[in-house]
């Protein structure tokens, strides 16, 4: 579904120098499934996740989604792949000027869906997450999480076939952090979604995701497997990690 | 020299009523031409100011540090000496450098950097993060403009122009004075160069009045469409 070929990507620091966020990497995630990006702060998780739809371009190396080399197309085609990409993120990124139902209705019409079309799986999607009765809202008046949901909407409303979630949960209180990995599960298990998942915690990837990737200094240290709510690991940064949470 | 009762001074002005009226319809011409300007020519700068900074959407250091320095250089003209010097100018574009029409040239002319100024501020307000996620979304340029940009910085670009209104409200007195006539030339006229002090007062309050209808009606609409 998802494969990232020797990724390099570097940024030039404000002394001149050059900083490797992503060193090298190859990654490959399935179909179907809920893949965690977990380390440090710095550690290159959200580079890494950005390269997924070229929000970074890679210095070298392929990012493959769908079958798509995105890195070779044009600044047409990229946006036509995007569409094709959900992203949620952190500080969620809602319009503050429209409403709930207008901002889940962006990405469609950028796509040049119709009126009714839009109208409808808007409807749809703002019922999958729970705030069918706060369409005519705008973003000021949601609490966090409600501004998430229609984050994970928006996503959700091209019928994408991968969402990226850029530490979805961070800028939330713990009981609203679980109801928004509850929701994203939701829509993986109802609709097959691949989502990839950034996060610094642990607890996210033992609560939804079926494998990680651990990353330290730009680079996959190990990959967890989770089964039953339980990581496997066997690197001494995983069970540190694993012991604080 | 004798004393002005207020019924004179009223009766002397209310005398000059078909000429106030006509002062108003010239300030009107002159803004209504020189806002147009700003909007439809500084608005796209400012836009195009913006999209081109560090780590914008169309980022390039060499266009916008050209950009920057010339909205910089045209603002930095006290506006008495940018009007006499377009005077050339505006003899090509009018045929005439007397009249409302013919002011309006030089105004146009300091009203486009300004506002071009004003609308790059305005949209460095919206977060990074809100154009990013419309560029996940695969939302064009022309899209983003159009449908974020300037819609998140609606209230802000509707505060911006009720500034340039104002500022040239006051910038159309200063063309009046060589011959564009308006209010603030009315005022002057007759009120300075003719002693009638009465018609400069009413002139001055009749600016002061519209200056707060203006601003009034730019916080409303400000107001009303700020979502935030």
């Amino acid at each position: 579904m998802i494969h990232l070929k020797n990724v390099h990507k570097r940024f030039k620091k404000p002394d001149g120098g050059w900083f490797d966020a992503v060193r090298d990497t190859t990654l490959h995630i399935k179909e179907g499934e809920i893949f965690g990006l977990i380390g440090f702060s710095g550690a290159g998780k959200s580079t890494l996740l950005r390269l997924i739809n070229l929000l970074e371009r890679p210095d070298s190396g392929e990012v493959n989604v769908d079958g798509q080399d995105l890195t070779v197309l044009s600044a047409r085609e990229l946006r036509r792949a995007r569409q094709n990409i959900g992203m949620v993120f952190q500080q969620f990124n809602l319009m503050a000027n429209r409403t709930v139902a207008d901002n889940v209705a962006f990405p469609l019409e950028i796509a040049g869906w119709s009126r009714a079309e839009i109208e409808r799986r808007v409807a749809e999607c703002l019922d999958i997450v729970g705030l069918a009765d706060r369409a005519g809202h705008y973003p000021a008046q949601l609490s966090g999480g409600q501004k998430q949901r229609v984050g994970i909407a928006r996503a959700l409303a091209p019928r994408p076939h991968v969402i990226l979630a850029d530490e979805p949960t961070s800028a939330l209180d713990p009981k609203t952090t679980q109801s928004i990995l509850d929701c994203l599960q939701d829509i993986n298990a109802r609709f097959g979604v691949t989502v990839v998942i950034v996060t610094h915690e642990m607890h996210v990837v033992r609560s939804i995701c079926h494998r990680a990737a651990l990353l330290n200094a730009g680079e996959v240290v190990e990959t967890l497997l989770v089964d039953n709510k339980t990581v496997a690991a066997t690197s001494e940064l995983a069970k540190s990690l694993l012991e604080a949470a | 020299m004798e004393e002005l009762t207020f019924a004179q001074a009223l009766s002397n002005v209310l005398e000059m009523s078909p000429e106030i009226w006509q002062a108003c319809l010239e300030t009107a011409l002159m803004l209504a031409i020189g806002l147009s300007a700003a909007i439809f020519l500084g608005g796209p700068l400012g836009v195009l100011l913006y999209l081109t900074r560090p780590g914008q959407l169309f980022a390039h250091r060499a266009v916008n540090g050209v950009l920057d320095w010339l909205v910089n250089l045209v603002r930095s003209f006290p506006f008495i000496i940018l009007m006499v010097s377009l005077v050339p100018l505006t003899r090509v574009l009018v045929g005439s450098t007397i009249g409302p029409v013919a002011a309006a040239v030089p105004l146009s002319f300091a009203a486009i950097p300004y506002f071009a100024r004003l609308v790059e501020q305005t949209l460095r307000e919206i977060p990074r993060g809100v154009v990013e996620a419309a560029e996940a979304m695969g939302a064009s340029p022309a899209q983003i403009i159009c449908k974020v940009l300037i819609n998140e910085a609606r209230a802000g670009l509707i505060s911006s122009l009720t500034i340039l209104t104002i500022s040239f409200l006051s910038y159309s007195a200063v063309a009046g004075v060589v011959g564009g006539g308006g209010i603030g030339d009315l005022a002057i006229r007759y009120g300075y160069y003719r002693f009638q002090t009465e018609v400069m007062v009413a002139m001055v309050l009749l600016l002061v009045v519209i200056v707060q209808i203006i601003q009034l009606v730019g916080n409303r609409l400000a107001a009303r469409l700020d979502k935030r």
